[in-house]
């Protein structure tokens, strides 16, 4: 442990917030102290520590310390380092895009779309692809839902289908269209190589230029999915960790009033 | 063994006779059809391999061959029989005349049964006496090196190229697995083929080829010779090709094999009358080169909840035993599966874990369980998952479980890293370790908490076979007892391969593999 950097730099960094200059808090406000933790392809010795020490100082890091380190095989060693940062960021100028809509329960989303819209809401979901995970799909559809969400099975104003897991996009649509679908909702598990961003990108382009793409309510959502995303994809929401299906039943409940109210 | 959870022994036994009587149903069935994957794996088995000018294999050209001429109910080996007597080439030779077009298999004259089978005869001993050689090697290993006792430290590889797998895998077994996994790429199981060759890209893991098992055998071979320990190799033997791969492993010496029709129909959408008549070759396969299968129960946990449908997992490995028996596989290569998988946030969750896997344990004592780790309550908070990684880690030293899947704190972020997996390995070592014995040492309250829970998941589960019982496998599954989800007899991938036996069907391989070991 090299110690003390505390004590050397107490003097030096101002403990006032400054939100236009954020930084990582460790134990005194503006520290910007950090943990990585990395491996680096070589053998286990001073001169790899030197190494994880200039990565770290190239991140940003300043002072770094090694607190461990570790060969894993003959020329690979796994560091745990810890340092301040000296990168600050203007939290004032951030914009997030979110799904700006205050959800509703299960039962004020069956009230709203029974006063506004006077039928159910057919939805029809997928993990589409390759993706053989229904963890997600399952988790807003399925009755017994997640968490304690219950899953839109079982809410009694929407209809919903659940077509698993593996679905090519071009049947996808086909049964979204032999179902006179409102929403259609994608579930994408595996991201290895950006492989969602392909599959989810071709759906898109499937029903463009079949001419579908206005007719439905198109949502995403997955563990490395968010609602920027999805919007730069083309879809109309993105429900990334967190979100449940009373989440998604707001929107795709609020989307169509919306959308009604423009047509009309 | 003493039972420490004073299980209700009736009720294991009514379970067990229910789950005989769905297994022998069921295998009347079986016994009536066969697929194409089935006939492949007979191709395969009978030397045939390589891939035509487009990169089809060749036991697809010589099947989908059979099967537009209509000749697929007598079985690929009764007309690669028939052929070789009549033109004398070898299976290859046959299999690539076809492939270029030179040969009409239906345009032979048909040789009687008996010279078929005498012309077949000893290329069908050249297959036999390779598994068995294979076999041979593996016990000299064990003899050599002896095997570990305690639980096998399982780790997966998933990089999507092979040669990345191997340094990856050699890592693992130097920071102490026993068994390495190379996860299949997504979307194998759907293919109606085996790829073909050494394979550098697959998404979220690496394509299950014989080159690839071949290339990853031989480097498990040269470090498990410098660690001096035997290192078990695992594939996925499920999917629309289970005996398939069944028969690469056996030629290259897999150890261990995912192999679980259940598993493909209620997740891979699997057509159910396919997979089950593939997982009955694919498990004779298996009896003979003495592979271990591990089964999919864990999986249902995943979406069903495994607090209220614990019953459905027994219930099912009591299945998996059975059709395993019935295909010849000795209870010591069960690998049936269960997981750590009730939510954290759930009192006395691990009082409900550690019944179910003593439960599993004391009703299969033979059979080395494959007991999964938790990933359906891991978030992305790497410290937590580490936790909850140990505390799987106690249940299974515990309670004995043998094929120890380790948990990774970065699972639902990524595919493990080096560093992921040797934390993992550390963590299962340390407590394997620390608390080698104390599974010994304890015993469970009589009446008390761990004792109720195990024998009510019981009881539900002897009753949801005696139901099954009266409906058979395929209704229930119709109707959505397993893991929450309704599969279609007629739905699903694969139906289009499955075909009625007709007289004079013969497949030489099952009359030769089943029931008898190896060695």
């Amino acid at each position: 442990m090299s110690s003390g950097n505390y004590n050397l730099h107490k003097a030096e960094f101002n403990t006032t917030l400054d939100l236009k200059k954020l930084k990582p808090y460790g134990d005194t406000m503006n520290d910007g102290k950090m943990q990585i933790s990395f491996t680096l392809p070589v053998p286990d010795d001073e001169k790899g520590i030197e190494a994880a020490k200039l990565i770290a100082r190239k991140m940003g890091l300043d002072d770094p310390n090694v607190a461990y380190h570790a060969p894993l095989d003959k020329g690979f060693t796994f560091y745990v380092v810890y340092g301040g940062i000296v990168h600050t960021v203007d939290y004032t100028s951030i914009h997030v895009i979110v799904v700006e809509e205050d959800t509703m329960d299960m039962t004020t989303v069956n009230d709203y779309i029974r006063e506004n819209i006077g039928r159910k809401i057919i939805v029809v979901g997928a993990s589409t692809g390759t993706d053989a995970h229904t963890v997600g799909i399952d988790a807003i559809l399925n009755r017994k839902g997640f968490a304690g969400h219950y899953g839109l099975e079982r809410y009694e104003m929407f209809e919903s289908y659940n077509l698993g897991s593996q679905v090519p996009n071009d049947e996808f649509i086909r049964k979204a269209v032999e179902l006179n679908a409102d929403v259609l909702l994608v579930s994408q598990t595996v991201t290895q190589r950006d492989i969602h961003i392909q599959n989810l990108t071709e759906l898109i382009e499937l029903l463009e230029a079949e001419g579908l793409r206005e007719k439905f309510i198109i949502v995403c959502g997955g563990a490395r999915l968010g609602h920027e995303l999805a919007k730069e994809l083309g879809f109309d929401a993105g429900f990334g960790p967190g979100k449940f299906a009373e989440d998604v039943a707001t929107f795709a409940a609020t989307e169509m009033v919306k959308r009604n109210n423009a047509a009309s | 063994m003493q039972s420490k959870l004073n299980l209700n022994q009736t009720l294991v036994d009514k379970a067990r006779k229910s789950a005989r009587r769905v297994a022998k149903d069921t295998q009347l069935f079986i016994d009536q059809h066969t697929t194409v994957t089935v006939e492949r794996a007979v191709c395969r088995l009978l030397g045939i391999d390589g891939v035509d000018s487009v990169d089809v294999p060749l036991p697809n050209v010589v099947v989908d061959h059979l099967m537009d001429k209509e000749l697929l109910p007598m079985g690929a080996a009764f007309h690669v029989g028939n052929t070789m007597a009549e033109t004398g080439l070898s299976p290859q030779q046959i299999a690539e005349s076809i492939a270029k077009g030179e040969l009409d298999i239906s345009r032979l004259q048909i040789h009687d049964g008996v010279s078929i089978d005498k012309v077949i005869a000893p290329v069908v001993e050249a297959a036999v006496e390779r598994i068995r050689g294979n076999v041979r090697q593996r016990n000299v290993y064990l003899k050599e090196y002896g095997d570990k006792q305690g639980p096998y430290i399982y780790v997966i590889v998933a990089t999507g190229n092979i040669y990345e797998d191997i340094t990856q895998a050699r890592a693992a077994v130097r920071q102490g697995a026993d068994v390495i996994a190379v996860i299949r790429t997504t979307g194998q199981s759907l293919l109606d083929y085996v790829p073909y060759g050494a394979t550098t890209e697959g998404f979220g893991g690496t394509y299950a080829t014989q080159e690839n098992f071949r290339l990853m055998r031989a480097a498990l071979d040269e470090v498990g010779a410098e660690e001096k320990r035997y290192i078990r190799l695992c594939n996925y033997c499920s999917g629309l090709c289970m005996p398939e791969i069944a028969a690469m492993g056996a030629f290259e010496r897999l150890d261990m094999m995912l192999n679980d029709a259940l598993y493909g129909i209620l997740f891979r959408d699997i057509n159910m009358q396919r997979t089950i008549i593939d997982q009955y070759f694919s498990r004779v396969i298996n009896s003979f080169a003495e592979v271990i299968i591990n089964t999919g129960e864990d999986n249902y946990l995943t979406t069903a909840d495994a607090v209220e449908e614990a019953h459905t997992v027994l219930a099912s490995q009591f299945l998996n035993e059975q059709f395993a028996l019935m295909a010849g596989l000795r209870e010591e290569q069960q690998g049936l599966g269960h997981a750590f998988e009730i939510d954290p946030e759930v009192e006395d969750g691990f009082l409900m874990e550690l019944a179910q896997a003593q439960m599993a344990r004391e009703i299969f004592p033979k059979a080395p369980l494959k007991y999964m780790p938790p990933t359906k309550f891991i978030t992305g908070n790497i410290f937590c998952a580490h936790v909850q990684d140990a505390l799987f880690n106690m249940v299974t030293v515990l309670t004995g479980q043998k094929v120890h899947l380790l948990g990774m704190l970065t699972e639902a972020v990524h595919t493990p890293f080096m560093s992921d997996r040797a934390l993992a390995i550390e963590n299962a070592r340390y407590i394997e370790r620390t608390m080698r014995h104390l599974g010994e040492e304890l015993e469970f309250k009589s009446g008390g908490r761990i004792e109720k829970r195990a024998n009510e998941v019981l009881g539900s589960a002897a009753q949801l076979l005696g139901e099954i019982e009266d409906l058979g496998l395929f209704a229930t599954l119709e109707k959505g007892v397993f893991a929450d989800i309704k599969r279609p007899r007629d739905g699903g991938r694969g139906l289009k391969g499955v075909v009625r036996k007709a007289d004079g069907y013969r497949n030489p391989f099952i009359d030769c593999m089943k029931g008898g070991v190896a060695e």
